[in-house]
């Protein structure tokens, strides 16, 4: 289908300041839609409250609006300017509030204006629990188990059925107090009679516990011809309990085979279907019983996300750019991949690296925050790294967070057994050192997974980084001459630095013994398709591999 | 132990041996799957080739009892950047490296995969040898020019059922499937629908596989250059050959699970899984005879076709996923459809 030629002017609504739980990924996807829909023709109408950002530069839209992202605000503009339509679904929630808001209100209505890429039933159906589970339910996928009780006795029989461990969520709560998670009957009582008494209802919900499942992302384009494709799948080191945005995050998944893949993919496919979303992005989470391979869907977020962005630069296939295409009319085999240019859009990147993203927290500027890692997001930004292995990606990324690891260190003060178990248990900004903390001092793979659920390849991982500090301690003699030994250290990620520090040596002296045996960095493509097509446009990433690929 | 990949035209990777000890030698040719490493080393259809796969973490889920596609790996080899050291996933049995040992496959780790799929993919599929005893490289690149390759090879006959069984015993329609080298989930989506089926071997006379009055016959996957097969083989390519039409060799093949493919009648794009080195050639069909129903987006090849009078239909890429996606399950439906209008 060509591009839509009945609108010619659409609003975007930016995603306002900057807070934790939403920060520039989303003046990235905003930026990258206003270019897209600018470059197509059409006028851009542009709000966001936030001057700071890319977004808002006087030439990324036709008109753009500093004012704050609420309904009465973006009513008057919309009644000043008369777009033809709205695109809700790159600014984050705070547009997709705002627009569903202005959708209740009636004033697109009013000013007849339509919504593209999701509507206002649309964002309902993602966002309202109950209309969500029948939706799941309906197209015969599994969630946590549910069930509402208006009495402890109730209550009990609910526990019953499902098992613990269960969350208990009191209905109608002033500030959404009174409820928490139960391992036991005693804790069970204890809060659900507080949530019972908390409840202008006298209701709590009884959800079952997915707490140390593993996590999963996909994330999903549709177009108006219903064709859908999967851009990139997610596995979070970090078991369900943390939030996704506080948890380190590896692409593409490792631990599935292809049966239990094609089962979430098969299932994202229906959810983007189901929930109605027309065009664009959407980023659906699901948790995998470690133990049973059961499969339940978390949620499903109609609009490009934290981990659009993320895996936009983990794949090469820019999200943004593209589900703006999408909104206006053309479908995934219109639109060309820009890397390739001979294939189109229509396709699903395949990669041949890892990429893992960790989070940036500072607590530091938070005095009496808690630190503990929840199902609230802590983090304030994140570093993404790209390798030939999860162990070069980590070290890489762990070396970007600027808090003056020069990959995976040690702990700089030995903790005590109870801290090192409470650590490991509890997840915390500083749990990846305290991991290495538990495997150097001879804690079995088993038992720390059985702490903290880190599935146990990940776990491996560490385990064989540390292999190799050790060889590398056990060769300082021979690793300055020896191209073989060095070469092994700098594909497991090891920086000049952390070398010269295990050989008692200093940075400059390992890198000029290492440039001395012609064992330099190499540059390998991002090119969303594994070097089955030569690529254009790419990006590089940083390696120690046999062939670079740098034309500069 | 040091292990070694040497190609015909001289290029030699060093790397680490796993699997098992030896020499063998194949078809190089790499496949950009991500995951499903324990259904492309069963897919009899790599019988005769190397495989690089382009994913540089591989045995992270060890190996199962379930996902196979045949009794046993049949590929020459299996090459990747990084061997996992361990098996993680519920319902793994055990790691690669024992698995491919137990096989006598020989594998090699530690290897620019990268580089030697762009290798591949600017020089074309070509013949290799991998080898953890001979480390000479002059004399393994000399054995790699020497070895048969498979352009003019028929494989089939290696990889065919020796006589013919049921794999469905019961079931509305009968089908019998000619195993040129047939994935199990070929068997299992038929099975699934309500068809009886029966598995012939692939030089199975006329005569024997029509005695068992089949409602309709599936030609399947399978190794090899479909020019030098005889008689009923690899589906698509054999029927564009008794069509009137030609098959060619692709440069370096489709081998991914990420193929994007336009179903012509209803323009719906398909992520398909594909493993295929030969092609029908889009310009030799009759097209008076035949009708295009499936092209690949990213060349423009030929994927899939229908005669105009006989209910016959096919495609090249792989609708029984495993690995792969199935946005192509439908073509089974499509089968049973068929069936049943001849039925009335």
């Amino acid at each position: 289908m060509p591009k839509r030629t009945d609108i010619k002017s659409i609003l975007i609504i930016g995603s306002g300041p900057i807070v934790i739980g939403q920060a520039c990924e989303f003046d990235y996807s905003g930026a990258q839609a206003c270019k897209a829909l600018k470059a197509e023709g059409y006028k851009v109408i542009l709000v966001n409250s936030n001057p700071a950002t890319i977004m808002t530069d006087p030439e990324m839209a036709d008109r753009t609006y500093i004012e704050p992202i609420i309904p009465e605000f973006v009513e008057k503009i919309i009644e000043k300017e008369r777009p033809d339509a709205v695109l809700p679904t790159l600014g984050g929630q705070t547009a997709l509030n705002c627009a569903f808001q202005l959708a209740e209100m009636g004033v697109f209505k009013k000013y007849n204006v339509e919504m593209i890429g999701a509507n206002a039933e649309v964002i309902k159906k993602a966002e309202d629990r109950e209309l969500f589970k029948k939706a799941m339910q309906k197209i015969g996928l599994d969630l946590p188990k549910s069930k509402r009780a208006h009495s402890l006795k109730e209550a009990k029989q609910v526990a019953k059925e499902i098992g613990f461990p269960l969350i208990i969520r009191p209905s109608f709560t002033l500030g959404g107090t009174g409820g928490g998670a139960a391992f036991n009957i005693q804790e069970f009582e204890t809060i659900v009679e507080r949530g019972l008494e908390a409840s202008m209802l006298s209701e709590v919900l009884i959800e079952e516990s997915v707490a140390g499942w593993k996590e999963f992302e996909m994330e999903v384009m549709r177009d108006l011809a219903d064709n859908v494709v999967i851009i990139c799948s997610i596995e979070n080191f970090d078991p369900m309990g943390v939030h996704t945005g506080d948890s380190i995050t590896v692409a593409p998944a490792q631990t599935l085979t292809d049966k239990e893949f094609q089962l979430m993919r098969d299932a994202s496919i229906a959810v983007i279907r189901e929930i109605g979303v027309d065009t664009g992005g959407s980023n659906i989470q699901f948790a995998v019983h470690p133990d049973t391979g059961r499969m339940v869907i978390i949620e499903m977020n109609p609009r490009v996300s934290r981990s659009s962005a993320l895996a936009s630069k983990a794949t090469g296939f820019p999200i943004a750019k593209i589900a703006a295409k999408l909104a206006v009319g053309y479908t995934l085999d219109e639109i060309p991949n820009d890397i390739t240019q001979v294939t189109p859009a229509s396709f699903e990147p395949t990669i041949d690296y890892c990429v893992v993203k960790i989070p940036r927290f500072t607590f530091e500027k938070f005095p009496g925050a808690d630190q503990t890692l929840t199902i609230s997001m802590k983090s304030v930004g994140e570093t993404m790294a790209i390798g030939r292995t999860f162990k070069e990606a980590l070290q890489k990324g762990l070396r970007g967070l600027e808090i003056s690891a020069a990959g995976f260190d040690d702990l700089k003060f030995k903790p005590t057994v109870a801290e090192l178990n409470n650590k490991l248990k509890y997840p915390c900004a500083e749990r990846i050192f305290y991991l290495k903390y538990a495997i150097k001092s001879g804690m079995s793979i088993n038992k720390i997974y059985d702490i903290t659920k880190i599935d146990k390849w990940f776990l491996n991982n560490l385990k064989e980084i540390i292999e190799v500090e050790s060889f590398i301690k056990k060769n300082k003699k021979k690793i300055l001459k020896n191209p073989s030994i060095m070469r092994k250290a700098k594909e497991n990620g090891f920086s000049d630095i952390q070398i010269a520090r295990l050989i008692g040596s200093d940075e400059v002296s390992v890198y000029s013994a290492r440039e001395k045996m012609g064992l330099k960095v190499s540059f390998k493509l991002v090119d969303t398709c594994a070097a089955e097509f030569p690529a254009f446009t790419p990006y590089y990433y940083s390696t120690y591999e046999l062939e670079d690929e740098c034309r500069a | 132990m040091k292990a070694y990949l040497a190609l015909e035209d001289g290029v030699v990777f060093e790397g680490k041996a796993f699997g098992c000890k030896g020499l063998s030698e194949g078809e190089i040719v790499f496949n950009t799957s991500m995951a499903g490493y324990q259904e492309i080393l069963t897919d009899p259809s790599y019988k005769g080739q190397i495989i690089c796969m382009t994913y540089p973490l591989i045995g992270n889920y060890g190996i199962n009892t379930e996902d196979f596609e045949s009794l046993r790996p049949h590929c020459s080899g299996f090459v990747v950047k990084e061997l996992s050291g361990v098996a993680s996933n519920w319902r793994a049995g055990g790691t690669l490296s024992s698995f491919l040992n137990k096989h006598k496959i020989i594998g090699i780790e530690g290897i620019d995969t990268r580089a030697l799929t762009k290798h591949i993919r600017d020089q074309g599929a070509m013949k290799a040898v991998i080898s953890t005893t001979i480390t000479n490289k002059t004399k393994l690149i000399k054995m790699a020019k020497d070895s048969l390759g498979l352009v003019g090879r028929d494989l089939v006959k290696e990889v065919t059922c020796k006589k013919a069984y049921e794999f469905n015993k019961s079931g509305k329609y009968k089908v019998a499937v000619i195993d040129c080298g047939a994935k199990y989930n070929i068997m299992r989506e038929l099975a699934k629908r309500n068809c009886k089926v029966r598995v012939f071997p692939a030089n199975s006379s006329a005569k024997d596989i029509l005695s068992s009055k089949p409602d309709g016959l599936m030609l399947s996957n399978g190794p090899g250059d479909p020019a030098a097969v005889t008689y009923v083989c690899l589906g698509h390519q054999m029927l564009g050959l008794a069509l009137g039409g030609k098959t060619y060799k692709l440069k370096f093949g489709h081998r991914g699970a990420n193929q994007p493919v336009m179903n012509l009648s209803n323009r719906k794009v398909e992520i398909t899984s594909q493993n295929h080195g030969f092609c029908v050639d889009i310009d030799s069909i009759d097209k008076d005879k035949v009708e295009i129903t499936h092209i690949n987006l990213n060349d423009k090849t030929l994927e899939g076709f229908r005669h105009k009078k006989y209910p016959v239909f096919c495609v090249q890429y792989h609708p029984e996923a495993s690995p792969g996606p199935n946005d192509s399950k439908y073509l089974f439906d499509e089968f049973i459809k068929l069936m049943k209008g001849s039925h009335a």
